[in-house]
């Protein structure tokens, strides 16, 4: 099993979302993140001081997946988060060692 | 240092000078007036219906205007703390202007000497004051209930004090907050005050004019915030990491609530609900105007935006400026006063502040005590006559050259005297709390959770 991490822009989710669910994925986390790879922040200012502000609001998602599924949900997601310009974001795939259903206690692949 | 200019002015600021609250001698005065002219004493119900709007206004600049405008430019962390510090600063002085406030500020002899610089103790505890003693206004014969003028007086006396919380916020100790204020508010709050409002004192005296408080009030702040924040120290990150207001929002709607409840501050400070009191509310809608929108331009073309921060600055700064103008003003005097001090207020505030290296945390210097003094200033100019002003005495015999030395004497004395003050006071606190700040562990996590025990948001 493998867990896809992606780093996409606040305005991409429903995008994604929607994706992913064609693909039979329908379950997901998501959490709101500060970030920046290439991408530059911007300054704001308030009466006599100027802040440069580096981290960029981003969302993170997390997907349990089959390792069959994963370069599937891998291009999905790349084509839906992409908007060209940079900020875009970067998609990641980690091991995943077990996942548990809490209700059921099912384990596995059931789980997914 | 000679007073009076001319005896026009010396006549007619003498009438002031039973206007400027002695209210016992208001009692005393009423035989005379009648033996003297045609006029009796009376206290008019409209009259002190606008007193008591007038004082229920001002209250609302402090609690929650000048609250929610503080609160919204600190960090999240620290909010309820400059709340708290606002509001118990309130309470405090409220309670000590009854008890010792009053009578040291508005009574007393009038003949030289120490009467020159504060009052005695003759009204110690609202003594002598009931419902029934009468306070004179600026109008001969034209009364007030004295109540009315002691509870219109305790909201200036209480917001004074909370003014210098925005320049000590984020790292004092609460406790080392309330001593200092208290201290302050006796030792240079009542003796400008007194120096300045009541008719022995010695800048009454000299004829300077403050009509709402720019000297006793927004100078006296302004310079104390600015010492106690060069004596207490820069916040920890100050200058190296980013300390954004939290919430701007609620400094918009502190902001709009200090604009609504100044006109309780300036046009009821003519004491009485006539003309001058409907030029005096004209007066600070227009001032303000011009400096938001003259800071908001200005921010444009400097900064690249005009940011609402600026406007709700610059409506501040502005409304300090025509503070000690309100009832001196002509109409359209304001509106070139209040765009003056938008422009020097954003100056002082992006340009000195930053140049002189001070952690004013949030720019009670910069607008109080700046637009305090161009409006100290400028009210000589735009008292003229011949500008549409109203200046005391005959409008043939005043000079706007002796006017502004007038002012300028006053402007310097009040900042002499805060200063010294607030540095003594802040020495003795120090002293007495061994320390003024916080730990630096505290002042991480935030005055909320360090020196209150609660989180502002859940």
């Amino acid at each position: 099993m493998k867990l896809v991490v992606a780093v996409i822009k606040p305005s991409r989710l429903e995008e994604v979302r929607q994706a992913l669910n064609s693909l039979d994925v329908h379950g997901m986390t998501v959490t709101e993140v500060k970030g920046y790879g290439r991408q530059k922040g911007h300054s704001e200012i308030y009466r006599g001081t100027e802040y440069a502000v580096h981290f960029l609001p981003k969302l993170k998602i997390e997907i349990a997946v089959d390792d069959a599924q994963s370069d599937a949900i891998v291009t999905a997601i790349r084509e839906s988060a992409q908007t060209g310009r940079i900020g875009d974001g970067k998609i990641f795939v980690l091991d995943l060692l077990a996942v548990t259903r809490i209700r059921t206690g099912e384990t596995g692949a059931a789980a997914l | 240092m000679t007073g009076f200019k001319t005896s026009k002015i010396l006549g007619t600021a003498a009438l002031a000078s039973l206007a400027l609250a002695i209210p016992a001698f208001a009692q005393e005065a009423a035989p005379a007036a009648e033996a003297a002219a045609e006029v009796v004493a009376t206290v008019d119900k409209g009259d002190t219906t606008w007193m008591l709007l007038s004082t229920i206004l001002v209250i609302a600049m402090t609690i929650p205007g000048l609250a929610l405008f503080y609160g919204g430019l600190v960090r999240a962390k620290n909010m309820l703390s400059v709340l708290m510090q606002v509001f118990a600063a309130f309470c405090m002085i409220a309670l000590l202007w009854v008890i010792y406030g009053y009578t040291l500020a508005f009574n007393g002899p009038t003949e030289g000497g120490i009467s020159l610089f504060i009052g005695d103790f003759s009204k110690l505890f609202l003594s002598g004051v009931t419902p029934s003693t009468t306070a004179a206004t600026f109008s001969a014969g034209v009364e007030i209930p004295e109540l009315t003028f002691v509870i219109f007086q305790l909201t200036f006396a209480a917001i004074t004090p909370a003014l210098i919380v925005g320049a000590i916020a984020e790292r004092m100790k609460f406790g080392a907050v309330m001593l200092f204020l208290a201290l302050w508010f006796t030792f240079s709050y009542l003796p400008i005050a007194h120096m300045v409002w009541f008719s022995g004192g010695y800048l009454f005296g000299l004829g300077a004019y403050d009509f709402a408080g720019g000297t006793v009030v927004h100078i006296n702040a302004g310079v104390a915030g600015l010492v106690a924040a060069v004596m207490l120290g820069k916040r920890t990150g100050f200058m190296k990491e980013p300390i954004p207001p939290h919430n701007l929002t609620f400094t918009f709607i502190g902001a709009a609530l200090l604009w609504v409840g100044w006109f309780g501050f300036n046009a009821g400070s003519n004491l009485e609900a006539n003309g001058l009191a409907a030029q005096a509310t004209l007066n600070t809608i227009t001032a303000p105007a011009a400096a938001a929108l003259a800071w908001a331009l200005a921010e444009k073309f400097v900064r690249g935006h005009a940011s609402l921060l600026g406007a709700a600055s610059g409506a501040v700064a502005g409304l300090v400026a025509i503070t000690p103008a309100a009832g001196f003003a002509g109409s359209m005097g304001a509106i070139v006063l209040g765009a003056v001090a938008g422009l020097v207020c954003l100056w002082a505030v992006i340009t000195l502040k930053p140049m002189l290296k001070y952690d004013d945390a949030l720019d009670v210097f910069g607008v109080h005590g700046v637009g305090g003094i161009v409006g100290a200033l400028g009210t000589a100019i735009v008292a003229a006559p011949s500008l549409g002003g109203f200046a005391l005495g005959d409008p043939a015999a005043y000079n706007i050259g002796s006017q502004f030395v007038t002012q300028l004497i006053a402007v310097v004395i009040a900042i002499a005297w805060s200063a010294v003050v607030t540095a003594v006071a802040m020495l003795i606190v120090k002293a007495v709390f061994g320390g003024l700040r916080v730990t630096e562990s505290a002042e991480s996590d935030g005055l909320d959770l360090s020196s209150h025990g609660e989180r502002a948001y859940n």
